[in-house]
């Protein structure tokens, strides 16, 4: 990694995260150091209690770690206040969710505008960036459906054109076909692969399926807070 | 800083529409006892101030503050009569009326309870120095007998006040000649005959009050200091609508304060329901919480869109409430005035000052009610919000 000429897209050094319990802090992470390139696929593998959700977490900035430092695209996130953290998320992060969490009020289309209403494009220049990028997920036709009309595949497609709308530099997947079948895992699977072979997207999923880990092109395994072997893809 | 848009607010108020309205029925009854309330405050003043003119004097016994306990002696009467700055009619005379005024009992319709009715002796002068005063059946009573007229709300609200019909009082027969549309005053509750014959049959030889109407709206001050230096009397005059506005005052305040004081007790339930209402869509929404901070939604945003769906269920109250109270406007009531002691029929009335209090305390329900809730949700972790779903 070292003679790599180009920085890594994630660098994460001496980061450690504990929780407290009454008086104890109980350790999740133990001075982690970890890159990852522009471009990769990194599935973050493990027992449950490892710490892989927590170090999605702190990779994506909705948690705060107790020491190190997360550089991302040359921003350690570790520093910015709480509102700079909003914005810098809204900017730069798209996320993936087990159980897809769209907001059942907006149809698939509004679910997929929403972040952009953080931006300041007009409602017209929104709505046009939404239609595009669910043709990409092969949605077009179900714009105007609500979420409760859309199967978990569906869903899963639409949460994923609401990760790319804002074109982040990266993507979090926190066991992204956990709640669907192996048929419609292996779809929603095969486009997150797409957006890295076709649109150069970096993404870090969580996942606890060995079959869904060998979309990746890395696979990181954790094990009570450290990093235990690495396989790259 | 970027917020939640209104369509997001109002459809999740739509989607739990059930809980939404059972909610805001809730704020809407309190809205609508705040509001009639007020109305009501509101019809006594207005029925009251109606019943004045702006260039009529009363003149009473100094601090009598009511025309029941006032007095004003024949001679004094006279003495009121020879003061310059009065008003002619189209006779050329004197526009004054010595006017006795008396309680008598009647029975109410309806139930038959005895209540206070205002009895006034005036005259022909009387009459035109309150052109509101209109006949509306039968005739005016002629002076010098025992005829009587009766104001519109004495007609409907007592028993034996129809036209042609006779009422004892006094120790005489008094024949009802005619009904009176008094303009929604004071004067509807009244029953009206002549002055003279009022004060031999209730065997006074003082008059109550005496009325007068001014030949320059401006000249109350001269009238009044005229009367006051007088060491021959011991009046006072006061403009016809500041005596009718004191009338109203002691029992519109009355009304006010007790109906405010019930409105905010019973908000405190109101509130409660907001609240409880609130939480639960808190609670049943963290996931959702924790995916608009993760998307980049800051506290703030979070805490308005919450904020904003009570506010909106509590405008939704507030709406619901004051269509309710307006529905009262259509409601004639009469209570006893503990003023003057007598019967007082009034309208509810709703004026736009009173729509926007009460849309203002509808809001500000709906702001108590929502403030803790929506702080709790906008507290929340991400992590957290994101480990529950």
């Amino acid at each position: 990694m070292s003679t790599d000429p180009v920085p890594p897209l994630i660098r994460i050094r001496g980061l450690s995260k504990g929780y407290r319990r009454g008086g104890q802090v109980i350790p999740v992470l133990l001075d982690l150091d970890m890159d990852v390139a522009t471009g990769e696929f990194v599935a973050l593998m493990g027992p449950s209690g490892s710490g892989k959700s927590t170090l999605l977490n702190l990779i994506a900035g909705i948690d705060k770690p107790s020491a190190g430092t997360i550089e991302i695209g040359g921003v350690d996130i570790a520093e910015l206040s709480e509102g700079e953290l909003a914005d810098w998320r809204a900017a730069n992060v798209g996320f993936v969710f087990q159980f897809y969490n769209l907001l059942p009020v907006l149809s698939a289309q509004d679910n997929v505008a929403l972040p952009l209403l953080l931006t300041s494009l007009s409602s017209r220049e929104r709505a046009e960036r939404a239609r595009v990028v669910l043709r990409l997920v092969g949605l077009s036709d179900r714009a105007d459906h609500m979420p409760n009309e859309l199967s978990g595949g569906q869903q899963q497609r639409v949460a994923i054109a609401r990760a790319l709308v804002s074109d982040p530099l990266l993507i979090v997947a926190d066991e992204p076909t956990g709640d669907l079948d192996r048929v419609t895992g292996e779809e929603i699977l095969g486009l997150l692969e797409r957006l890295v072979v076709e649109m150069g997207k970096t993404i870090v999923m969580v996942t606890h399926d060995p079959k869904a880990a060998a979309h990746a092109r890395r696979l990181v395994h954790l094990e009570k807070g450290v990093l235990v072997d690495e396989v790259g893809a | 800083m970027k917020g939640l848009p209104l369509a997001y607010i109002v459809r999740n108020l739509w989607v739990r529409r059930v809980t939404t309205v059972l909610t805001a029925l809730g704020m809407a009854l309190v809205v609508y006892v705040f509001a009639t309330v007020l109305m009501m405050s509101e019809g006594i003043r207005a029925t009251l101030v109606a019943t004045g003119q702006a260039d009529n004097v009363i003149v009473l016994r100094k601090g009598a503050g009511a025309e029941i306990n006032s007095a004003v002696a024949r001679d004094q009467a006279g003495i009121i009569e020879t003061l310059p700055g009065i008003a002619s009619d189209t006779l050329g005379r004197t526009m004054v009326s010595r006017e006795p005024v008396v309680l008598i009992n009647l029975p109410k319709r309806g139930n038959g309870k005895p209540s206070n009715v205002t009895v006034r002796g005036t005259s022909e002068i009387g009459g035109e120095l309150r052109p509101q005063v209109r006949i509306s059946e039968g005739r005016m009573f002629r002076p010098g007998t025992s005829e009587i007229v009766a104001g519109s709300a004495v007609a409907a609200g007592f028993q034996g006040v129809g036209l042609g019909q006779t009422l004892r009082f006094a120790g005489r027969d008094w024949l009802v000649v005619g009904i009176v549309d008094a303009g929604r005053s004071g004067f509807d509750s009244e029953l009206w005959g002549d002055g003279e014959q009022m004060l031999q049959a209730f065997r006074r030889n003082a008059f109550s009050t005496v009325v007068l109407r001014l030949a320059d709206v401006d000249g109350f001050e001269r009238i009044r200091k005229a009367l006051e230096d007088d060491p021959r009397l011991s009046l006072e005059a006061k403009p016809e609508r500041v005596f009718y506005a004191e009338q109203s005052e002691a029992l519109a305040t009355f009304i006010r304060l007790l109906g405010t004081a019930l409105a905010v007790i019973f908000s405190i339930g109101a509130v409660v329901g907001a609240m409880i209402t609130m939480f639960a869509a808190v609670a049943a929404r963290t996931a959702e919480i924790g995916t608009l901070r993760a998307l980049g939604f800051r506290r703030r945003a979070v805490l308005l869109a919450f904020l904003g769906e009570s506010l909106l269920l509590a405008a939704l109250g507030g709406v619901l409430g004051l269509a309710g109270a307006s529905a009262m406007q259509a409601v004639d009531i009469s209570t006893t005035n503990f003023q003057t002691f007598a019967e007082l029929a009034f309208r509810f009335v709703l004026t736009p000052s009173i729509a926007l209090q009460s849309m203002a305390f509808a809001l500000a329900m709906g702001i108590v009610g929502g403030f803790v809730p929506a702080w709790r949700a906008a507290r929340l972790e991400i992590a957290e919000c994101l480990r529950a779903a």
